[in-house]
């Protein structure tokens, strides 16, 4: 690949389609014994994705290693029964339903901050937070294991981009200055060694109760702390726009 | 022992220096990264690779280090926060001690200037070795080791000798670890963007050619064999480094290939060298160096070369390997 960058100013690589070989990648990482953690959350109508999501991340996530699911939902009974890979674990984990599906978001980050701390570090090496509307079209493999890995965001590569009215979309927070991102990576997945996560979800929970102010849509109030945080504490990998693709772009 | 007699048979392994094994390693954590202070540069786009020209990152997503592909104020600011000690290793054994002051000299001025650094210089005559002024938090350590005949010998002995100096260093004493080769000098800045877990530089001779051309063992019978059709890189054996528990690891493992190799009777086509990239082939490196940073100045310098970093001091072979 010579038309995109393969390595950040920070020696971090950039993962695209055709940069690397999974084969090599699922030898070195069988060899090390490792289990990945994925965690996402269902609030509300959000239960109705439920099912695609686990069906292709079953399919496609790190297909052939370890996997346990962790699904984070105020309807636990709308859960439809799955079959899951011998190798993968689905753990449901009931949350409370709070006024309005902001409030929930916003707390995604302090949420995964308790479990990752109490629970989660006990039981995985990495840990990956997705949206529960992303459909994984394709193989996601080891090539997303690192210390610290985020994804670029696609609203933000798009050459000729506008904003869009379909949904109030802002522009970067304004909190930070002109000149400090790298690149704008999205909150739909990132993830990380169980430390990195850790350390993230606490900083960024911190910040969004801080903050709190804006009319801004849920999804997008994650990524103003994480965005902020990752232009501090570079991610040790990143991965392409390949890797999320927003439904509605 | 015979060659390519295409059946499988074992290697016994003759273990002489039984202390190596009731060695027990203790080296230090890796310390977390801390937060970067604010900084600011120009930002760096997605559709804007900085080298078009030369391959950046290998198939199992290593980095190689290339001028232009890292920024050094970004990761200055990542690293000196660590307080980190850097070692060096070098070997000034013999005839060879008369380089060890241009070494020096030239890593004083271009080495990891900033850090912390303990130069570990070993020797035979620790006498013949330079007075030279060092910048402050800065040291040299002369290691006094047999004399050996043959340069070969002496360069096989090099993996045996790390491993066990640094099965000696104090707790914390260094962080990361760096072999280099002593009869050459530094030219131009060498800084964090050369540290990793695991780090190889790659041969300015091979890496022009395709694998078939790479001066691998190609004896069955060698325990640095790599068959026809294998083979990611061509590493040099003059630059190797990474933490120093890695360094460890892999100093100890090539010197019992070595010692395997010495009881069948067979010495490997490049010494250590090849044993070093019969062991990166299996266990790949998380960060190559490109030829900047092992540079032959016999070579003619072409385009993708923009800056040399460390490279060969011209010298008579035959004078000075006896």
């Amino acid at each position: 690949r010579r038309d995109v960058l393969l390595l950040t100013p920070w020696l971090a690589p950039v993962v695209w389609e055709g940069t690397f070989s999974r084969d090599i990648l699922n030898a070195q990482y069988v060899q090390k014994n490792l289990v990945t953690g994925v965690v996402t959350f269902a609030v509300e109508k959000y239960w109705f994705f439920i099912e695609g999501f686990l069906r292709s991340a079953n399919k496609y996530f790190l297909a052939g290693h370890p996997v346990n699911f962790y699904l984070f939902t105020d309807n636990p009974e709308k859960i439809p029964h799955l079959q899951m890979a011998p190798e993968n674990h689905l753990f449901v984990i009931p949350v409370q339903n709070h006024s309005g599906w902001q409030d929930v978001s916003t707390s995604r980050m302090e949420i995964l901050s308790r479990y990752t701390h109490s629970q989660l570090q006990h039981e995985v090496d990495y840990l990956y937070s997705m949206d529960i509307d992303l459909q994984l079209l394709a193989d996601v493999g080891v090539e997303i294991i690192d210390a610290l890995v985020a994804t670029i965001s696609s609203w933000h590569f798009t050459p000729h981009r506008q904003s869009k009215a379909c949904e109030p979309r802002p522009e970067p927070p304004a909190a930070s200055p002109e000149g400090e991102w790298d690149f704008y990576y999205t909150a739909s997945f990132f993830g990380g060694s169980v430390a990195e996560v850790s350390e993230l979800a606490r900083a960024c929970s911190e910040g969004v109760m801080e903050g709190g102010e804006g009319a801004v849509g849920a999804r997008w109030r994650d990524e103003g702390p994480l965005n902020q945080y990752l232009v501090h504490r570079k991610p040790t990998r990143l991965l392409s726009p390949e890797y999320y693709w927003g439904a509605d772009l | 022992a015979s060659a390519g007699s295409g059946k499988v048979h074992y290697l016994p392994y003759y273990l002489p220096c039984p202390e190596i094994f009731s060695i027990k390693l203790q080296y230090t954590e890796e310390k977390r990264i801390q937060l970067f202070p604010q900084l600011f540069y120009q930002q760096p786009r997605v559709l804007a690779p900085k080298r078009q020209d030369v391959l950046t990152v290998t198939p199992w997503l290593a980095p190689i280090v290339w001028e232009g592909t890292f920024n050094p104020e970004i990761l200055d600011s990542a690293y000196r926060p660590l307080n980190l000690t850097i070692g060096v290793t070098a070997f000034a054994v013999g005839k060879y001690t008369r380089f060890a002051r241009r070494f020096l000299e030239s890593a004083e001025q271009h080495f990891m200037r900033g850090y912390q650094v303990n130069y570990y210089i070993f020797t035979d005559s620790p006498e013949a070795l330079p007075q030279v002024q060092l910048r402050p938090g800065r040291r040299l350590v002369a290691v006094p080791i047999q004399k050996r005949s043959g340069w070969q010998e002496i360069s096989m002995r090099r993996m045996e000798a790390i491993s066990g100096h640094v099965a000696r260093l104090g707790h914390g004493e260094v962080q990361y670890l760096f072999c280099l080769d002593i009869d050459m000098v530094f030219h131009n800045p060498w800084g964090p963007e050369t540290l990793g877990d695991m780090v190889a530089a790659i041969h300015p001779g091979y890496f022009q050619v395709p694998r078939e051309q790479f001066p691998y063992e190609r004896r069955s019978s060698s325990a640095a064999f790599i068959p026809e059709g294998e083979g990611d890189f061509y590493y040099g054996g003059a630059v190797f480094g990474g933490l120093v528990g890695k360094v460890y690891e892999f100093t100890k493992t090539c010197h019992m290939a070595i010692l395997a190799d010495k009881a069948n009777g067979i010495m490997a086509a490049w010494q250590e060298e090849s044993h070093l990239n019969r062991h990166f082939l299996s266990h790949k490196p998380s960060k190559l160096l490109s030829p900047e940073y092992i540079w032959d100045d016999r070579k003619p310098k072409p385009p993708e070369i923009r800056l040399i970093r460390f490279s060969t001091v011209d010298k008579n072979y035959r004078e000075v390997r006896d």
